[in-house]
């Protein structure tokens, strides 16, 4: 079942409500940040410098450690055109690669439908998280949604093993019997037989796994837990998503939650690398973090509101660590709406991950060319 | 025999409402057929959840800002009404006029549009163009504040006529510009402020404010139009009088109807029946109650042939089993947990993926799709606590001889109280080996929670876990 050589792995972390680009990567040696946000700076003494113009909150320290290493690339200013400030629009946007037209695809779905076009694998794309992001919705194409990688499959709420093993014998004889002429319940069988699949498949993977690395008890670092086991079970997964939120939504009492999430997700990221560095697999899996939009400029007295420009992480073994792209100005002038101003088109940054990670043809799945970050080591 | 009544009573119900438990189908079989089509039909007091008592519970489902909160409100009301077919219909017009939350970021409009559809759904469909184009939420959803007299934008003009009534094939592009050109100056009131407050998602400085429909003269562009070969100085109203009139609406709007109500896959037979409904479209003026009464009393909605024929949606699935288990009749804290389950399914309330709307059908179904479907409802319908499972107990009890039931009529009495549900001789016979592991079941003298009753809701969960509970 394991292949020699494992193919490379797209790990993606969407942080849902809109993570706060100025105080991620804080541009501290600007007083037009400290003027425009007297309730929710990060002071100067407190950020963790990067590069003598801007530094990491403090509660990143564990990606601070990863950039010293050269596997941090922090792109800047990411975002389209004509910003959207809906979480949901902006996030539809991002899913489907269409900032017009509202899309029907999901860029990852399209991805993976390219990686596994005979859908051979049902495990090719898996989202980590109840319900399917739209990132991962395609037509045809099967993506397994796994809320609890302990519990994933039928009748979790059954506690008795012996009922639940009875009851799972008598579901998969009534999904597997010959439907007669009956399309649709020929397709419920099939489709039936495949969850069961799935779940069996993925229920390995955790025996097949293991690690000296303690995950945190958070609900994203468990979610990368289980990413983590499933990359190592060698079943072939190639797109794993999940994310993080939607607290990032902090229109109040900001400071205090975006340091927790970020805290939490400085540690999970941290794990992560050092549970590949343990399998020797660093080099085969690289992290996407996006968010749908960033926040204000100007605090709103304890937090800050829906912005546009953001930032993206890349982050792997595999990847070239430095900044991309430009910082948006805070000037007046450069502003959009009292928003940063996006300089980056966030499928520029698809489509390197697609052609240089994936390997995957970018034209058709982000509708267009765009010049890409020379974001991976070759 | 009373029982070939019972299963014909029973489609009724799964397509005209949500499903029926055995209290709810006998006081409709005491209606008659007839008589219980007319009642769905002309809906009355629904009784539903009071919003004085869901505010008590729930803030945000007062002011009715958020996507979470106003999905789940109107969930308590698809629950709780006693008028489900006013909810079916609404929900029917949402799927296909469908308008969505996330370019809105305006819930109270969107709620205020549903209202629409239960207060004109059944009524005359040129009135319903009508109320749909002067609709606040869908004037925004699809652009129509931007189409001026001085500069049309087709985006409405377009989707009128392509996903609301004809059909594409039907028309020219040029017939897409006199329309759109028709109802310039249709906006909102204060519509440039509206629409920068929903683009920067902005609750300052007075909450979410329902929008209202105004009629601008002076942007309205009055000059002369030919759609669909005729030509006149037409407003809106006059370019839907036009649309109602052909042949292809009636043929879209029976066809949609028949897909929703009657059966996904159109078959021969069901193309008569669609000419029928197409007849009474015209005879009626334009009425969808009409159309609807042609097809419940059409021999080919009673027959075999359109039982179990659509594949429930996610919200048939949710409210179906929901109601079955007589469950949330009262606010609960939890609720938004309950209609996310349905966006997990495919089908958020509120949040069509395009003004396309959903894709019905066997499309419903992927491996995470059924996970969640077979898991939400095996649970509800397991619970022996819940009081629709109580009642489903105390029938098998009286139905049994005298307390005892054999294993064949564990399975049977089960399959029989959840739908009737027909199953093939195959699942059948599984369900019966599955009650079979542990011997007749004595309900005499059960207390709640007891083994014999768990024995009863394991049965339960394997009946809304078969391929057949997945359609309606």
């Amino acid at each position: 079942m394991t292949t020699t050589k494992r193919e490379k792995s797209l790990i993606v972390i969407q942080l849902t409500g809109g993570n706060d680009y100025l105080n991620t990567v804080v541009p501290y040696e600007e007083g037009k940040y400290y003027d425009s946000r007297p309730a929710i700076n990060i002071p100067q003494d407190k950020v963790i410098p990067v590069d003598g113009r801007y530094g990491f909150n403090p509660s990143m320290g564990p990606i601070k450690a990863l950039w010293d290493e050269g596997k941090v690339a922090v792109i800047n200013g990411i975002g389209y055109e004509n910003p959207n400030r809906s979480h949901f629009r902006s996030m539809d946007i991002w899913h489907t690669a269409e900032p017009d037209a509202i899309g029907k695809e999901g860029w990852l779905g399209r991805a993976i439908r390219d990686l596994d076009p005979q859908s051979e694998n049902v495990l090719t794309g898996i989202n980590f998280g109840r319900g399917l992001p739209r990132a991962l919705a395609c037509p045809g194409v099967s993506v397994a949604s796994v809320g609890d990688l302990d519990t994933y499959g039928l009748f979790p709420d059954v506690q008795d093993e012996e009922l639940r093993r009875f009851t799972l014998e008598a579901f998969s004889r009534m999904y597997g019997g010959a439907a007669g002429r009956d399309p649709v319940m020929e397709f419920l069988g099939q489709t039936g037989q495949d969850a069961l699949q799935g779940a069996d498949i993925l229920r390995t993977a955790p025996a097949m796994y293991s690690s000296t690395v303690e995950y945190a008890p958070d609900a994203l670092s468990q979610n990368i837990k289980s990413i983590s086991q499933v990359f190592h079970a060698g079943l072939g997964a190639r797109v794993l998503y999940t994310q993080h939120g939607p607290q990032f939504d902090t229109h109040s009492g900001q400071l205090a939650t975006h340091a927790k999430l970020w805290g939490e997700l400085s540690g999970a990221v941290s794990c992560l690398m050092d549970d590949l560095k343990e399998h020797g697999t660093e080099d085969d899996a690289s992290i996407l973090v996006f968010s749908e939009f960033g926040r204000r400029i100007q605090d709103n007295g304890s937090g800050s509101d829906h912005g546009s420009a953001g930032v993206a992480f890349m982050i792997g073994g595999a990847v070239n660590g430095g900044m991309y792209g430009e910082y948006p100005s805070l000037a007046e002038a450069e502003q959009v709406e009292g928003d940063l101003r996006s300089n980056n088109d966030f499928r520029s940054v698809y489509t390197g991950i697609l052609e240089d990670w994936l390997e995957l043809d970018a034209v058709p799945i982000v509708n267009g060319q765009f010049e890409k970050f020379d974001i991976f080591t070759s | 025999m009373i029982s070939n009544d019972t299963d014909l009573m029973a489609h009724l119900l799964r397509r005209a409402g949500f499903g029926a438990n055995r209290n709810e189908l006998e006081e409709y079989l005491a209606m008659g057929y007839d008589g219980a089509v007319e009642t769905l039909l002309n809906p009355s007091d629904p009784r539903n959840m009071p919003d004085d008592l869901i505010r008590r519970y729930h803030v945000d489902q007062s002011e009715l800002r958020d996507l979470p909160g106003s999905a789940a409100y109107w969930m308590y009301r698809m629950i709780s009404t006693a008028c489900p077919m006013e909810e079916k219909t609404a929900l029917f017009w949402h799927g296909l006029f469908a308008t969505g939350y996330a370019k809105l970021n305006q819930a109270r409009s969107l709620l205020n549009q549903v209202e629409m559809f239960r207060r004109s759904g059944l009524g005359s469909f040129e009135d319903l163009l009508v109320e749909l184009s002067k609709d606040p939420a869908m004037i925004v959803w699809l652009d129509n504040n931007e189409n001026h007299g001085s500069a049309i934008n087709e985006n409405y003009g377009r989707e009128l006529l392509e996903l609301f009534s004809m059909g594409i094939g039907n028309y020219t592009e040029d017939d897409i510009k006199e329309c759109a050109r028709a109802f310039t100056g249709w906006t909102l009131g204060n519509a440039e402020y509206m629409a920068i407050r929903a683009a920067k998602d902005s609750i300052w400085p007075y909450g979410r404010i329902a929008w209202h429909f105004d009629y601008r003269d002076e942007d309205h562009d009055d000059g002369e139009k030919t759609f669909l070969g005729e030509t006149g100085r037409f407003n809106g109203e006059d370019i839907i009088a036009i649309i109602v009139k052909q042949e292809a609406t009636a043929r879209f709007v029976a066809s949609r109807l028949f897909q929703f109500f009657a059966a996904d896959e159109i078959t021969e037979a069901g193309e008569k029946i669609i000419e029928e409904m197409m007849a009474t479209y015209f005879s009626s003026g334009y009425q969808i109650r009409d159309m609807l009464r042609t097809l419940f009393h059409s021999e080919y909605f009673q027959s075999e042939e359109a039982r179990f024929a659509r594949v429930k949606s996610p919200v048939e699935m949710v409210v179906g089993a929901v109601r079955m288990a007589g469950n949330y009749q009262n606010p609960y804290l939890g609720i938004e947990g309950v209609s996310n389950t349905m966006f997990y399914m495919g089908q958020g309330l509120l949040r069509p993926p395009t003004v396309e709307g959903w894709h019905e059908g066997a499309e419903w179904i992927d491996s995470g799709a059924l996970v969640e479907r077979v898991n939400f409802v095996a649970k509800e319908l397991s619970d022996v606590s819940s009081p629709g499972v109580r009642s489903i107990i105390d029938r098998l009890e009286a139905g049994g001889d005298q307390g005892v039931l054999q294993p064949s009529d564990l399975a049977d009495g089960c399959l029989d109280l959840l739908g009737p549900i027909q199953v093939s001789d195959e699942t059948r016979s599984v369900l019966v080996e599955y009650a079979s592991r542990l011997g007749d079941l004595d309900l005499n003298g059960h207390q709640p929670g007891d083994q014999a009753e768990q024995r009863v809701g394991a049965m339960l969960r394997l009946v809304a876990a078969t391929r057949e509970y997945q359609l309606a």
